[in-house]
């Protein structure tokens, strides 16, 4: 089979002739929220480099493949991300100060996850594929999928890397997601690097055709192209709420920043790398597009610059205004009823946590 | 055994130098894997970003380009991948030392470890063992997002069939790894990463003790601290502050969580009459319940005071601006010396 790469949008700014224009509301709207997604990594970034995160894993390069998915979801479709879905989660509203959290070390998790359909970010690369799997058969079993109303049809989106692809656990939920027929779709985000091992080390075909083994359909889109990922998201999506399976979607992009701000890409792959993949940058595209259709006008300009600088101040003050959680809390939050022997320790730890006090003042 | 028909880039141990030289654990470590690889060419290394990265913590770096990609190999991204393979391998006659990059995503090879690697040799009456070494970062203390901070160890001590070792300077992770690779048994070999930095002198000449002996690490008479990894540092700023004040506190540094050497252990609690042990783990079912158990067993009249236990609570490891509270330290293994020594 076959995969070819759809791309409407080219890395020019110009759209596929054959395919309708977006209006300009929606235009824009894709606009803004890679605009501002970009604006949650940048900030985080300098938010680790002055010391108030310990660590922020970049998405540079990814934004279109993220806010095309977002916008393709409806409100009671429900996602689960890996640790990179910054843009993702701008996109299902939840407030981009409590996705610093976790790595600020104020918290293992940073927001409830049934308040925006956005699970937990899953640092264990592959788990969350499974618990997308188990979701899809609830939704199956609430009869939630194929009835036609778009009120009730629901399905999931779960995001993963091409490392990703070749933990078992991930194979596990193809499996199990082709044998049940789930309204499932997995969202490989294709940046071509796990860590330092490029796809070469995972796998000798396209990300696309690893889905047809396991009897599903398989579509590479280029992921940088906000057009094209939302239209690919969309069908598959519907398909899944329509309750003809899962999808694999293969998203090609790149990871222009290092897998982390821990991370030295230059012990592993050459910047000409980056060079290139700069040139189709998914923002600049759309953003040559917008001005040649006349949408992106200078007062448009000013907006959206305003938007991101008050969104910038509002990560810088909310970052440092975190709560840091109570002593307590850990043992709190252990089991759903205390244990006397945990409520012990609990006692133990807050005493010497207080003499500790004590002793500083 | 068979020799590799592939042939490897030539490659040296670095010259031992006589004398002691200053490294840190991670350095230690490389240069006990490096030396390891020139010693054996059946010696292999795999993990996930080992090679052109050098690991995550730096451990491997430069060994790939010094002795090969099909000897020191950057694996695809799955832990259950990496220590099935290297099964196979040790089956095949190789010696391969496996990478886990950080201790929350050893689970996935915990099938691998647990129904295979600690079995076979039992499995084949003794005609196969598997000389496999799983090396894995362990411990908090770094300020780590979730799954960076984990201490696994008793999963492993629990598991028969495994040997499990932690250095906790320089000189033992080198030694310690180079008897972990040469020994025919599984070997989990825990690295402290918070003293990855930690200098001390390592002399690649003078060996250290077998690697399933504990150390007495600081000579005391009135009251035995038991601990491993990185708590050992800590143990030993305890004792130094008590000698200080005239109190003898001495500290046994675990060195192998599995098998345990109870006879230096029984030996120290004989003369002190008490017991601490030390661990990040958390508390129930842990190393230190394992070591108390043995004392009574064994020293059950020479104690003056209940064995005490400083850890980890039973709690998931909490986010890192709670940890350093949350982890045992000196003052809480202080403040148990005490009790113990107020009975
Ligand atoms: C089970 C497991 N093994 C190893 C790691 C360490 N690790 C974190 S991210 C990563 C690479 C992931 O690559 P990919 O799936 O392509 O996603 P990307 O980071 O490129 O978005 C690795 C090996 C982990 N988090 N979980």
């Amino acid at each position: 089979m076959n995969h070819p790469l759809l791309s409407l949008l080219g890395p020019d700014g110009q759209l596929d002739a054959a395919t309708a224009a977006p209006t300009p509301a929606d235009g824009l709207a894709l606009y803004r929220d890679m605009v501002m997604a970009r604006r949650i990594d940048t900030e985080a970034i300098a938010l680790q480099r002055q010391g108030e995160l310990g660590l922020w894993p970049s998405m540079l390069g990814q934004e279109a493949a993220q806010v095309g998915a977002g916008h393709a979801l409806r409100p009671r479709d429900v996602v689960f991300p890996t640790y990179r879905e910054h843009g993702m989660a701008w996109c299902r509203g939840v407030d981009p100060v409590n996705l610093l959290g976790l790595f600020r070390g104020t918290t293992m998790g940073g927001w409830n996850p049934r308040d925006n359909n956005f699970n937990l970010y899953t640092l264990v690369i592959g788990a969350q594929t499974l618990h997308a799997v188990g979701y899809a058969m609830g939704i199956v079993r609430d009869g939630d999928v194929g009835t036609g109303d778009p009120e009730r049809d629901r399905a999931v989106l779960v995001f993963l890397g091409d490392g990703a692809l070749s933990e078992g656990e991930s194979n596990e939920a193809f499996v199990w997601a082709a044998a049940q027929n789930l309204p499932v779709v997995f969202f490989v985000q294709n940046n071509q690097w796990a860590i330092s091992a490029p796809y070469s080390v995972q796998s000798r075909v396209p990300v696309a055709q690893r889905a047809q083994g396991f009897g599903f359909e398989g579509v590479r889109v280029d992921g940088n192209d906000v057009v094209a990922v939302r239209q690919v998201t969309e069908q598959a999506l519907a398909s899944a709420r329509e309750g003809n399976g899962p999808t694999l979607i293969e998203a090609f992009t790149y990871r222009r920043n290092p897998h982390t701000t821990s991370d030295d890409d230059g012990r592993y792959r050459p910047v000409t790398e980056n060079e290139e993949w700069e040139a189709r940058d998914p923002l600049a595209r759309m953003r040559t597009y917008l001005a040649g259709a006349g949408v992106l006008d200078e007062a448009a300009e000013a907006a959206l610059a305003a938007d991101e600088q008050a969104l910038a101040e509002r990560l810088r003050s909310g970052c440092r205004a975190l709560p840091v959680p109570t002593a307590s809390s850990p043992f709190e939050n252990t089991l759903a009823d205390m244990p006397d022997e945990l409520a012990r320790q609990m006692h133990e730890h807050l005493e010497f946590v207080a003499a500790g006090e004590e002793q500083d003042r | 055994m068979s020799t590799p028909a592939v042939p490897t880039p030539p490659a040296q141990a670095d010259e031992p130098v006589a004398g002691p030289v200053r490294l840190p654990i991670a350095h230690a470590l490389n240069r006990g894997l490096r030396d390891a690889l020139a010693g054996d060419d059946r010696v292999m290394l795999i993990g996930e970003d080992i090679g052109r990265l050098g690991g995550v913590f730096r451990v491997t770096d430069g060994l790939q380009k010094d002795f090969g990609d099909l000897r020191v190999v950057d694996s695809p991204l799955g832990e259950a991948g990496i220590v099935g393979s290297a099964i196979g391998l040790a089956m095949a006659g190789y010696r391969p030392v496996c990478e886990i990059q950080f201790d929350g995503f050893v689970f996935p090879a915990m099938n691998q470890i647990i129904t295979q690697l600690a079995k076979y040799r039992h499995r084949s009456e003794g005609a196969v063992s598997l000389p496999v070494v799983i090396r894995i970062p362990v411990g908090g203390g770094i300020g780590a997002i979730e799954h960076h901070s984990e201490s696994p160890e008793a999963y492993f001590a629990h598991t028969a069939g495994l040997r499990v070792v932690s250095p906790s300077n320089a000189h033992e992770a080198y030694h310690l790894l180079r008897e972990s690779i040469a020994s025919d048994d599984p070997v989990i070999f825990l690295e402290p990463k918070r003293s990855y930095w930690l200098k001390g002198d390592v002399d690649t000449t003078v060996a250290a003790p077998a690697f399933d002996r504990a150390q007495v690490v600081h000579p005391g008479d009135d009251v035995t601290i038991v601990a491993y990894g990185a708590l050992v540092p800590a143990a030993l700023k305890a004792a130094q502050q008590y000698a200080e004040e005239g109190v003898g506190v001495e500290v046994i540094d675990l060195r192998s969580l599995s098998p345990i050497d109870d006879a230096t252990i029984l030996e120290s609690v004989r003369r002190t009459g008490r017991l601490v042990v030390a661990h990040e783990a958390s508390r129930t079912a842990g190393l230190g319940a394992e070591v108390a158990a043995r004392v009574q067993d064994e020293a059950f009249y020479s104690l003056e005071a209940p064995v005490l236990r400083v850890t980890g609570y039973d709690t998931p490891y909490p986010a890192s601006r709670l940890e350093e509270d949350w982890l045992p330290g000196v003052d809480r293994i202080v403040d148990a010396v005490d009790r113990s020594l107020e009975h």
